[in-house]
């Protein structure tokens, strides 16, 4: 299980994965050695799974994003694993929830601009396999995407 | 707006990856020689096509067994403005994300807890007490996937 020198290491590497062995050791005032045998400890144990780099897709041109709440036709029986293959080969789709709640499915769309995102709707969305209902909900503006879990 | 070729959308797909590459190890995958790997990295951070990097952790090891999705509606638009509510739902540990979206809701919520008991804590002592809180829906999510996004 973690300590708390586990639970600072976490919440520091967390907030600025970027930083070198050493700056993330002085910042949770432990020695290098330690804080690289914890790491270690923590890689070993898949608490620590990796490192990916954030793309920010509005400085790729992709101006519009859109969270697409999706509930499927379940009298068919593969209707998921249908859904779920077909919509994993759309290249703007960026992530796939499934949920135990009022709607089965999102999908986060993104798309270089309107015109863009309608073509995407017509002849990829709306073609997807057992889809029985379908809103859309337009990104705004992200007030906090860190995703820091609370250690 | 950036410009990339194949060799920068090789290069992206393999730090999404894994951002703890170096530029060496990733040219050789590519047969690229690490200072043209670095520079073009480098050119892809300036340009803000790569922000940052996130730190992967296993969330149920480190004991968060629920994430919920609440789609947020504001009760009293125009009496509480949309920043006190932003300032104040930012301020929640448990609180993840938070999307400023147009539709159903006016805000959607990533929420982690320990269970669903701990989630009930989180709902009703800091989400429903946030100034202007209105409707919230709840979806407890079951499965998610990450997709690499249009750099095929």
């Amino acid at each position: 299980m973690l300590d708390d020198v586990d639970r600072r290491i976490l919440r520091q590497y967390q907030r600025a994965p970027e930083l070198t062995l050493s700056a993330l050791a002085e910042r949770c005032a432990i020695t290098q050695a330690t804080c690289w045998r914890r790491l270690e400890r923590m890689q070993e144990a898949g608490v620590i799974r990796g490192q990916q780099a954030v793309i920010d897709w509005r400085a790729m041109g992709y101006e519009v994003e859109v969270s697409l709440r999706i509930t499927l036709d379940k009298t068919a029986p593969r209707a998921f694993d249908e859904f779920l293959a077909a919509a994993r080969e759309i290249p703007q789709v960026l992530e796939i929830q499934t949920f135990l709640g009022r709607v089965d499915l999102r999908l986060s769309v993104i798309a270089r601009d309107m015109a863009d995102y309608q073509r995407l709707y017509r002849d990829h969305i709306l073609t997807l396999p057992h889809i029985a209902d379908i809103e859309a909900l337009m990104h705004v503006a992200r007030i906090k995407s860190d995703e820091v879990l609370p250690v | 707006m950036i410009d990339l070729d194949d060799m920068d959308r090789a290069i992206l797909r393999r730090l999404v990856v894994d951002a703890t590459q170096g530029a060496g190890a990733i040219g050789r995958k590519l047969g690229l020689s690490q200072p043209a790997t670095w520079r073009r990295i480098r050119r892809l951070q300036d340009a803000g096509v790569i922000k940052g990097r996130q730190l992967l952790l296993d969330r149920e090891k480190l004991g968060f067994g629920v994430t919920v999705f609440l789609g947020v509606k504001l009760a009293t638009k125009g009496r509480v403005s949309l920043e006190d509510f932003e300032r104040a739902v930012t301020a929640i540990p448990e609180v993840q994300t938070v999307e400023h979206i147009l539709g159903l809701y006016d805000y959607r919520l990533r929420v982690v807890a320990r269970d669903i008991s701990d989630f009930e804590r989180v709902l009703r002592r800091r989400i429903m007490t946030l100034p202007g809180v209105g409707d919230v829906e709840a979806n407890v999510l079951l499965t998610e996937e990450r997709r690499p996004g249009p750099i095929a």
